[in-house]
């Protein structure tokens, strides 16, 4: 890394801070506004003008997960007192809880299937960017070329003949579709990132480790996996990112059993169209992981993002 | 680095006796078997789930095929569908739209991605900071964060209006960002630009970083003015990572779906239906699979060789 070109004024240096932080500010603003929002009221979300400042309140997170029923003063008036706080905020509205909502499920169907999906991606990953990076295949090349291609095509392109193939062989809205799908997809990814990673582990430890008596399968896991640690982490944290976010097969494939956050968060509905405090609150819980990723993987993010073709 | 120790005893011993073609002698399993047995499941994977309904999506797409009602079976029709598709006036104003979009995203990415990165590369304190701060749009669930937008984007309580009006004094609920034919297709460019920019800006960044201060220094010497320095390195240095930040950009928001679907879903009408939303339009509300899988096909191909001769382009700006 070399460092800024020679002989920057500091005036010019102090310009440049600004713009940056400006820009940097002004481009936080939605996230800021998502998290906000999901402590307001429903009227203070709506308000016009738009509030700064209100007095928070967790009925955005209580809505998220639960699922309400309007009752009449007299029935409310007949309820034992309130056992929870959150039974209590949501009395106050003359509501009680019917029961939890589908928000904590399709949480963790992301959970599953995102999870599910980086182990075998980044497993068989490995194992294939091993072998290109270190064995002579033939057509090498065009197989590497072959794996990234399957990148390009618009996810609708195949999701029709996904839909079908999934409807006949019973893996329409299952996890282990999904996990599937999402292997298939991120594993281009996977092999590129972790090729570029293997390739700058030196040949010469693992051919030493030959000469001590390890065959060629001893000398990939007790020398290149534990060099490779860090790029198959941040390998995985990709794969996990991209299963996490993604949203056009999960909309098209799954509907209930296997459906994860993404399809689901849009449509959480309150009385009189969306609740917006209830989606802002779902969209904070499911974006936070990520923002913590993102800071995880700041060294990385570059080769990430551009399938291991940039490196710093 | 992990386990220092061995690595150096390991690598001193490959130091003093490491005859080249070692493998050969080894125990276990070939080289050649473990090449086929680490490589075979991933291809075999990409096969099951890219490969074969790609196959599956051109012998649709000569067929009448409906995937709703599948009992009616399926009829051969050679390249009607491909005929209907190319003939269609709604697919190329489709095209049209999803042309623009991109040329906007895309210019609009370019100038602020790569101003942000060569204002970066000033390393003013806390630079690093500020990067991160500008990347986290990128990273997050554009469905998640597009719907978010559309709560931005309302007319009387949208905080987007709400900005807008305090500084240009216009009434925030006199205009609607996605219910407006004229304003919609600048909306989601908009969005696609604040949460794309970063990945413009990054690159460059590495770009930049990547130019040697000896370059500069030299031309200090020859007296070459800032601008001069700039057009004569910086550019033609940048170019290739410019270059490669807009082919992964081009080729995703060709695809665009996520973002758009969650904003404005096609409309208002049809302004900013997209080629990708279209499509599912086509295949999964009108169920025409037959005519949506030619229509696939013919959006693959094109992506695949445009992206072909671009990558042609990029090759040729590195070598020089």
């Amino acid at each position: 890394m070399s460092s800024a070109p020679p002989h920057e004024k500091p005036w010019g240096k102090r310009l440049a801070a600004g713009l940056v932080i400006l820009y940097a500010l002004v481009s936080i603003i939605p996230l800021i506004w998502i998290f906000l929002t999901g402590f307001k009221s429903p009227q203070d979300s709506i308000s016009y003008p738009p509030k700064m400042v209100f007095s928070p309140t967790m009925e955005g997170y209580v809505n998220v997960f639960t699922t309400r029923t309007r009752q009449t003063p007299e029935y409310m008036e007949t309820l034992p007192p309130p056992e929870t706080w959150y039974d209590e905020l949501v009395r106050s509205r003359s509501m009680v809880i019917a029961g939890p909502s589908k928000f904590g499920q399709r949480f963790l169907n992301s959970i599953i299937i995102g999870f599910g999906s980086t182990f075998l991606s980044v497993f068989l990953g490995t194992l294939a960017a091993y072998a290109f990076s270190r064995f002579k295949i033939p057509l090498k090349d065009d197989l590497m070329f072959f794996i990234l291609s399957t990148r390009m095509m618009p996810p609708i392109a195949v999701a029709i003949p996904i839909f079908l193939m999934y409807r006949e062989l019973g893996l329409a809205d299952t996890h282990l579709g999904m996990i599937l799908l999402y292997t298939a997809v991120n594993i281009s990814l996977a092999v590129w990132l972790l090729k570029g990673f293997i390739d700058e582990i030196p040949r010469e430890y693992e051919e030493a480790a030959m000469i001590d008596g390890y065959s060629r399968f001893q000398s990939f896991r007790k020398v290149v996996l534990p060099q490779a640690t860090t790029g198959i982490a941040a390998t995985a944290i990709f794969c996990l990112i991209f299963s996490w976010n993604e949203y056009a097969f999960a909309l098209l494939l799954t509907s209930g059993t296997a459906q994860t956050a993404p399809p689901f968060i849009p449509t959480i509905i309150g009385e009189g169209g969306l609740d917006w405090p209830a989606v802002a609150a779902g969209a904070t819980l499911f974006l936070v992981p990520i923002v913590f990723f993102t800071i995880m993987l700041r060294k990385h993010l570059l080769r990430g993002i551009t399938f291991g073709a940039v490196r710093k | 680095m992990p386990r220092p120790s061995i690595l150096q005893k390991i690598a001193s011993s490959a130091a003093v006796a490491t005859p080249a073609p070692v493998a050969r002698q080894v125990r276990g399993l070939s080289d050649r078997a473990i090449a086929w047995l680490f490589v075979t499941p991933t291809i075999l994977l990409l096969l099951a789930i890219n490969i074969f309904p790609l196959i599956w999506t051109i012998q649709l797409s000569f067929t009448n095929y409906k995937a709703n009602r599948a009992a009616r079976g399926e009829k051969f029709i050679g390249l009607r569908n491909y005929e209907r598709v190319l003939g269609d006036a709604d697919i190329w104003i489709t095209l049209q739209t999803t042309a623009h979009f991109l040329i906007w995203t895309m210019l609009l990415q370019v100038l602020l991605g790569f101003g942000l990165a060569w204002l970066l590369n000033k390393q003013f304190k806390g630079h690093s900071f500020w990067t991160t701060l500008i990347l986290l749009p990128m990273m997050l669930s554009p469905a998640v964060v597009g719907n978010f937008w559309r709560f931005l984007y309302q007319p009387q309580i949208g905080l987007f209006n709400y900005i807008i009006a305090f500084f240009t004094g216009a009434d925030p609920s006199s205009f609607e960002m996605l219910g407006d034919v004229n304003l919609a297709p600048w909306s989601i460019v908009i969005v696609d630009t604040w949460m794309w920019t970063p990945y413009i800006m990054l690159i460059c960044l590495a770009g930049l970083r990547s130019i040697p201060d000896y370059i500069y220094e030299a031309a200090e010497v020859d007296r070459a003015s800032k601008w001069r320095q700039f057009w004569s390195i910086t550019i033609p240095m940048i170019l290739p990572f410019l270059m490669l930040a807009v082919l992964f950009r081009a080729i995703e928001n060709f695809k665009m779906f996520d973002l758009v679907v969650q904003l404005t879903n096609g409309g208002p009408g049809s302004v900013t239906e997209l080629a990708s939303i279209n499509l599912k339009r086509e295949a999964f509300e009108k169920w025409r699979t037959g005519y949506s899988s030619a229509f696939a096909i013919i959006l693959f191909v094109t992506v695949f060789g445009v992206a072909n001769i671009y990558v042609k382009a990029l090759n040729a700006v590195k070598q020089r």
